[in-house]
């Protein structure tokens, strides 16, 4: 892709124009299309380090709760100080939420190097494992923590997150992932998955390029939580549980491992299907699991990838 | 002193059935090499079994126990069988990653379907053993939780026979220790590894029943935390290795136990994936198990 800067530059500036007449769309849509977003931002951060880079984790709701509570303790501890009793003006509280998601995305970070640095040298069902045992943990500890709320969340976050935001950050996302994985750099993480040994043989440091992948991956999972919890207005421990993980890893397969555009197409399949399936609510998970094995069987490569010849098995 | 005899025979008996759900998990290993996610749902299924089968017999009485007990093995080990054959059978051969995938996948078909036909809502499980307390001194024993450890124990007994002492299980043990090899002297592998999904199931069919009776609420989630559990046990036993499940998992019976006895009781569920990460990262061949080479 050549210039891709420009590309991001573009996309900012489209983010800011649709933000500019998001009142005349309907508040409806308006909501589905952010939660679109997130989803999105939430399946290209995973698919660098479940597609490109080969290594399985199911713990990304663990890195976006991590995100989303330190997010909202920004706004919500911080804010007030920072901002006085009147609320600051919009510019002011615009500073505040990008130093919140900023705040919440390095917290998800240092998580994941955290994670990472142990559990990345297990491979496949062992790593998928640690990761899950991970988001747990996490979990759990949120659940105690009395400060953030314990087991009943925190209330009454501002709602900050804005249509310019939530685009905005699929854009910066996507470019990320993109430019990384595009660049001399990046082929190492193609190179990881491809073959773990044959890399290390001409000497990439393979450790280094997952801990690489899965920290970004998790800087970006902690700011989609910070848009989360500003756009939901509360959170709970329990919203980033082991389902949550798994909605996202069946974006990343459904669109086909190591492909950002199929990737973005099913998180927006998979986030307009439970609208459009509402009546039938209880079936959307048989429906998730169903598709899950039957594409492994059938098309393992992804719903959305059609590049031949480059699947093995 | 009799506290602590107290919560440690409380502990064998919730590790005794981790023990049983972690044999499962580790048959499976040691045949296919992939962790069968959707062990914990057969887990949850088999106590569903026993629901049903729990109306119709005689309540209280050891024959209506050992009636709902074997149905919901038998159960189990029809579902185990009938997942293998057309969701893993396909796969045989395929990438680890796949199959992995296909196993998160059937684990949360069972899970799903199961809120949607037994309702997500949490049942009562009926006292289908009859249930006394005998008292020694201070040390107080369910008549649940000799039931417990006796079942654990002969199915243990019974499984090792099997393993060791029959033709299939030597079978077994060769599909385990070289596949290849195994087909070449005339061993049906698909045979082999359609008995171990059987016999792996049969085994959480009656973990499940035992854990709803010491546990009676049961509702389609419940697989979720004991199977989770019971594989960290198997991890900490030495995954592949049958001894080795059935230690791992009376030893963190035991751990979480005494957790919840204690002021840390809110973090117990966190100590098993404490325990396995730990495992891992210093000794990841378990206990028990024997530490291989990769080789290239």
């Amino acid at each position: 892709m050549p210039r891709p800067h420009l590309y991001l530059l573009a996309a900012l500036l489209v983010a800011f124009g649709i933000s500019h007449y998001s009142d005349r769309i309907d508040p409806y849509y308006l909501d589905v299309i952010i939660g679109i977003g997130i989803n999105t931002i939430l399946a290209v951060s995973l698919n660098l380090v479940n597609g490109y880079t080969g290594q399985f984790s199911l713990g990304h709701a663990g890195f976006m709760s991590v995100g989303a509570y330190l997010a909202a303790a920004v706004s919500l501890f911080l804010g007030p100080r920072l901002l006085g009793e009147e609320g600051g003006t919009a510019i002011q509280q615009g500073l505040l939420f990008l130093g919140a998601l900023t705040a919440g995305g390095l917290g998800a970070a240092l998580a994941g190097l955290l994670v990472g640095v142990p559990s990345l040298r297990l491979k496949g069902d062992y790593l998928a494992l640690v990761t899950l045992g991970f988001g747990e943990i996490i979990r759990v500890i949120f659940q105690n923590v009395e400060f953030l709320g314990g087991a009943l969340g925190l209330n009454g976050i501002p709602a900050y997150t804005s249509i310019f935001w939530v685009l905005a950050f699929v854009a910066l996302s996507v470019f990320t992932v993109t430019c990384l994985v595009n660049s001399t750099y990046g082929r190492g993480f193609l190179a990881t998955k491809d073959d773990e040994v044959a890399s290390e043989a001409v000497g990439l440091n393979t450790t280094r390029y997952k801990i690489v992948a899965f920290v970004i991956g998790a800087f970006f999972a902690g700011a989609a939580g910070g848009l989360y919890g500003h756009f939901k207005m509360t959170i709970t421990p329990t919203g980033f549980d082991f389902t949550k993980s798994i909605e996202i890893v069946v974006m990343v397969i459904l669109g086909g491992m190591g492909n950002t555009l199929g990737v973005i197409l099913a998180a927006i399949l998979l986030t307009l299907l439970p609208e459009v399936l509402r009546p039938i609510a209880e079936y959307r998970m048989i429906i998730y699991s169903l598709l899950l094995i039957i594409l492994m069987i059938m098309r393992p490569q992804g719903l959305f990838n059609f590049k031949l010849g480059k699947v093995k098995s | 002193m009799s506290e602590f005899l107290q919560q440690l025979l409380n502990g064998l008996s919730l590790g005794a059935i981790y023990a049983l759900i972690a044999l499962g998990y580790t048959m499976v290993y040691g045949v296919l090499r992939f962790i069968n996610f959707a062990h914990s749902d057969v887990f949850m299924v088999g106590a569903f079994i026993g629901y049903y089968i729990g109306q119709k017999v005689p309540q209280n009485t050891i024959g209506g126990g050992l009636v709902v007990l074997l149905g919901a093995m038998l159960g189990c080990a029809l579902l185990g069988m009938l997942i293998e054959r057309l969701c893993y059978r396909p796969l045989r051969g395929a990438a680890t990653l796949n199959v992995l995938i296909t196993a998160i996948g059937v684990s949360l078909l069972l899970e799903y379907s199961g809120q949607v036909f037994f309702g997500a809502t949490p049942r009562t499980f009926p006292s289908v053993f009859p249930s006394t307390n005998f008292a020694f001194g201070d040390l107080v024993i369910s008549s649940n939780q000799v039931v417990v450890i006796v079942v654990t124990a002969l199915l243990m007994v019974g499984l090792q026979l099997i393993v060791y002492r029959t033709k299939i299980g030597t079978a077994m043990r060769a599909v385990s220790l070289n596949p290849k090899a195994a087909q070449l002297v005339g061993v049906n592998n698909d045979v082999v590894i359609s008995f171990t999904f059987g016999l792996g199931s049969a085994l959480a069919g009656a973990g499940g029943i035992l854990y709803a009776l010491n546990y009676p609420s049961i509702d389609p989630l419940m697989g979720v935390m004991p199977g989770l559990k019971a594989f960290v046990a198997a991890v900490l036993g030495g995954i592949g290795n049958i001894p080795g499940a059935a230690l791992g998992g009376l030893l963190l019976g035991t751990v979480e136990t005494f957790v919840n006895g204690s002021q840390w009781s809110t973090y117990k569920d966190a100590i098993a994936f404490a325990i396995l990460i730990i495992i891992l990262l210093f000794r990841p061949a378990g206990l028990l198990g024997k530490v291989s080479v990769e080789k290239v």
